[in-house]
């Protein structure tokens, strides 16, 4: 690409003397990053004060995969600081730019991206400052540990050098090029900056937080989803030592208290004083086939390329995914206040701008007199409770202004309450040609929503419970490329005829929303599982059938690096044991991730175990190497998890698994021996994110090595012990 | 109301509390430690994990009346984010945490093992870390750190 002179100076006084960037990574020219277009000054995100704190803001959030690390890194580097120079503050309504969800491993990419343009023009204009007050031209001068040199020794810091609006001034498209700098901080494994708390008992997240004058409450949920509250014995709960106050708003029933525990004790009482009506009406269907199908839908055709080629092999095949749990480890919490009417709210929510909107419909308040503050909580992999436990608080709030209250969840509340993972159903149809190669292919996906967060009131699940209650949206897919039940429903492969159609559902015998990867999961295990299928059919190496079909040269490296790694061309399979691939390039836009497995099969007891994984993954430019492999490792042992063990079961009249005995995950003696993630750095190419890169790929992986290893193809999820023994 | 006298990480504590409440509790709203995580309540995930007279137990289980003189010992007895403890350093050094909302009580339950078995064999780490729940999929590298810390033990590093 042309560098034009004026940025060819710019980098050059920035001390970016490397012009060797070789492809257009960034927004296009005149365009500003995406986050930064929506709150463009530069005072907020970076703030100086004259102490030298550099106090940097975003609106994305730490979920446990190490944002905040990585967002340190990318700041540090443009300012030519070290990391532990700076301070960082998450999203907060309050304080930081509103940048949607953190989700669709899309921080890198928004934040990161926002963030190294703001921090880039934020150095420049220091630059200029200092060239000013050192009476020095800007190339000249020096800059080292936030200080500016002159030639002639004149110094003027950061902190001297921002006194007053200095910063307070709109970024600009033109004269930030997201050029690369010296990566001192990126590029590398430096640790992660919330570990240390997290490892030895200290204050990490919303569930630690202690409040003067905090009080607990519980809520006692519906015992089914359509039960219909007829009595409640508040009196009697009234009498229990350290009990506030009862609540009831329809069929929210809630109980507040001084002390933790006898908020729990109190809500047990509640619950077994109040009389239900609880009919029977979530529908109870053989399969889970059978029940996606007979949801209505409305299909849009979202591939249509060339025509139906007829000649060749046919084959078709249906793939299934059941509902399915984020389960969280650590139940949803939130801590809501109202004072002089103004309420604030502690909350793990993905979204918190999103979450005021919604707290302000249902509580019928100004957004400007709600403030939502993020804190961690354990790991979410999408929407689950977080954002319901925080209208939980924010309503018990109302009823008893003044202290902070705090909820928290049951284990019975997340697992039967959050919204599921989505049931799926993709149907494929394909013709190998004569060539080997595929000549048609065909691809209908049916599935409910994949997103029903909040924004508004009705995507709160108190809200819903109401005397009045608010209603959910009717929801609606995400447009492609994105897409959200059909993410990833477009093959990466060259295909010269297809066509492939979503059947969105916009109701759900379940309440569904985002989880890790949304449709992308079951699709990539569909086409990736349909694609070894094709590849024996063809007698092609089911490797080269996929390298035949890729275009992509960062594809191809990525698939031909998890194959070398893992020494695909030299396995010899031994008695049990079997091996697996897969591709995918998240979103057909995002991270490239090639998995290569190996599984254990014990087909008389019916357990699938993966022995070992190798993977490869390009993720455009690398800011923290070791956060992006933990980020994939884990990646992998959860999709494992879900591939071989979860499902959510229910009857005609509730959801039946409540606990980790009902629904069971993964444990230490089913992981795997070994996990190599090898990692293809990009400097100067766009941060592609991470996180949801290998939900997908390693479904199907493991469920192509189980039928190397014992011929038998499941193509329904999960792969259990009972599905397992009944193939056999 | 009645009160306990607790022995907790080397200290004493009186606690006024219903007797029936679970030692869980009491760690995180009466003594203020924030290691002993709530998971589940039912003894199913090993969040709460804690070190109880050298065993390791699932403090939502235990009434805080039936503790008596027994020593308790939380994640914070281990050392703290300027002078972690061995394993608390191998849990860092591995970078064996996402959410880390598991790694509390994963590192008793470890911690357990390691004061009796100062050189377990990878499976006994396996086997002994079962009872412990981690949703994120961080398992292959706090094996790796629990290994780490062994190691270092066996080495004659200081617990």
């Amino acid at each position: 690409m042309s560098v034009d002179p004026g940025r060819r100076r710019l980098l050059a006084a920035g001390g970016a003397l490397t012009l060797s960037f070789a492809m257009p990574a960034w927004p296009a020219q005149g365009e500003l990053p995406k986050s930064l277009d929506k709150t463009p000054w530069l005072d907020a995100w970076i703030r100086i004060d004259a102490s030298e704190t550099v106090t940097v803001f975003t609106g994305k959030v730490e979920l446990g995969q190490g944002i905040k690390t990585a967002l340190l890194q990318v700041v540090a580097d443009e300012l030519r600081i070290a990391p532990a120079r700076l301070r960082l503050v998450t999203a907060d309504t309050a304080r930081t730019p509103d940048e949607g969800m953190t989700a669709g491993s899309n921080s890198m990419k928004d934040s990161g991206a926002a963030l190294r343009h703001a921090a880039g023009q934020v150095r420049g204009r220091l630059q200029a400052l200092a060239a000013a007050r050192l009476q020095a031209p800007a190339a000249g001068l020096a800059l080292k540990d936030g200080v500016f040199i002159a030639p002639g020794g004149g110094r003027a810091s950061f902190g001297e050098l921002v006194t007053g609006q200095e910063l307070h001034v709109r970024a600009t498209p033109a004269a930030a090029p997201p050029a690369p700098g010296p990566r001192t901080a990126i590029g590398r494994s430096l640790p992660r900056v919330d570990i240390p708390a997290k490892v030895t008992g200290g204050a990490a997240y919303v569930q630690d937080l202690r409040l003067p004058g905090m009080v607990h409450a519980r809520v006692v949920r519906p015992p089914s989803r359509s039960a219909m509250l007829i009595e409640v014995d508040a009196a009697a709960v009234m009498r229990l030592p350290g009990v506030l106050q009862v609540v009831r708003d329809g069929r929210f029933l809630a109980v507040i208290a001084e002390g933790e525990y006898r908020a729990v004790k109190a809500a047990a009482l509640l619950a077994r004083g109040a009389r239900w009506e609880t009919p029977a009406t979530l529908p109870v269907y053989p399969s889970v086939k059978a029940l996606v199908m007979a949801q209505p839908a409305e299909p849009t055709t979202i591939l249509e390329r060339g025509a139906r080629a007829g000649q060749g092999t046919q084959l078709t095949a249906t793939f299934t995914r059941p509902f399915q749990l984020h389960a969280s480890i650590g139940p949803s919490c939130a801590i809501a206040q109202l004072v002089d009417k103004r309420y604030t709210v502690w909350t793990h929510s993905q979204g918190v701008f999103p979450l005021r909107s919604a707290l302000a419909e249902l509580l019928a308040a100004e957004e400007d007199a709600i403030r939502c503050i993020h804190v961690e909580g354990a790991g979410c992999y999408g929407h689950n409770g977080a954002d319901d436990v925080a209208a939980d608080a924010a309503l018990l709030a109302r009823a008893f202004p003044g202290r902070p209250v705090r909820v928290q969840w049951m284990r019975e509340d997340e697992h039967g309450w959050e919204p599921f993972g989505a049931a799926m159903v993709a149907q494929v149809a394909a013709t190998l040609g004569a060539d080997g190669r595929i000549a048609d292919w065909q691809y209908d996906v049916f599935t409910p929503s994949h997103n029903t967060r909040p924004g508004k009131a009705g995507n709160l699940l108190p809200a819903t419970h109401l005397a009045r209650p608010f209603t959910p949206p009717k929801p609606a897919p995400s447009p492609q490329p994105e897409g959200s039940g059909d993410r990833n429903a477009i093959p990466y492969y060259r295909l010269p005829n297809a066509r492939v159609t979503h059947h969105f559902q916009p109701t759900s015998v379940l309440r569904t929303s985002a989880m890790r990867g949304l449709g992308a999961y079951c699709n990539v295990f569909a086409i990736e599982s349909f694609m070894d299928e094709l590849a024996r059919a063809a007698k092609v190496d089911p490797v080269a059938f996929r390298l035949r079909h890729l275009d992509d040269p960062r594809a191809v490296e990525v698939a031909k690096l998890a194959a070398a790694k893992f020494g695909w061309d030299a396995y010899r399979r031994t008695a049990r044991r079997g091996r697996g691939f897969a591709f995918a390039r998240y979103k057909n836009l995002a991270s490239y991730c090639a998995l290569a497995v190996e599984v254990e099969v014990a087909r008389e007891t019916g357990l699938v175990r993966v022995t070992r994984v190798s993977g490869a993954v390009d993720c455009g430019e690398i800011v923290n190497p070791d956060g992006v492999r933990n980020q994939i490792e884990g990646g992998i042992v959860q999709s494992a998890s879900w591939t071989l063990l979860e499902q959510v079961r229910f009857d005609a009249a509730r959801v039946l698994t409540v606990d980790w005995a009902a629904y069971p995950i993964l444990r230490f003696g089913q992981v795997p021996d070994k996990i190599e993630v090898h990692l293809i750095d990009r400097p100067g190419q766009p941060f592609l994110g991470t996180g949801e890169a290998a939900q997908g790929p390693a479904a199907a992986a493991i469920a192509n090595a189980v039928f190397d290893a014992c011929g038998l193809r499941l193509r329904d999820l999960p792969l259990d012990r009972a599905r397992m023994r009944k193939a056999s | 109301m009645t009160t306990y006298r607790l022995q907790v990480n080397g200290k004493p504590h009186a606690v006024d509390t219903d007797p029936d409440t679970p030692l869980l509790y009491v760690l995180r709203n009466d003594l203020a430690l924030n290691g002993a995580k709530f998971g589940c309540g039912l003894g199913q995930c090993g969040s709460c994990t804690v070190i109880m007279d050298g065993k390791p137990v699932m403090s939502c289980l235990v009434p805080v009346s039936a503790v008596g003189t027994r020593a308790v010992r939380t994640v914070e007895a281990l050392g703290d984010a300027r002078m972690p403890g061995v394993l608390q350093q191998a849990f860092i050094d591995e970078q064996a945490a996402q959410c880390g909302y598991c790694i509390a009580g994963m590192i008793m339950q470890a911690s357990a093992l390691l004061e009796k078995n100062t050189a377990p064999t990878d499976a006994q780490i396996r086997a002994h870390m079962s009872p412990n729940l981690c949703r994120c999929g961080t398992h292959m590298r706090i094996l790796r750190a629990v290994r780490r810390a062994a190691d270092r033990l066996a080495a004659g590093g200081k617990r």
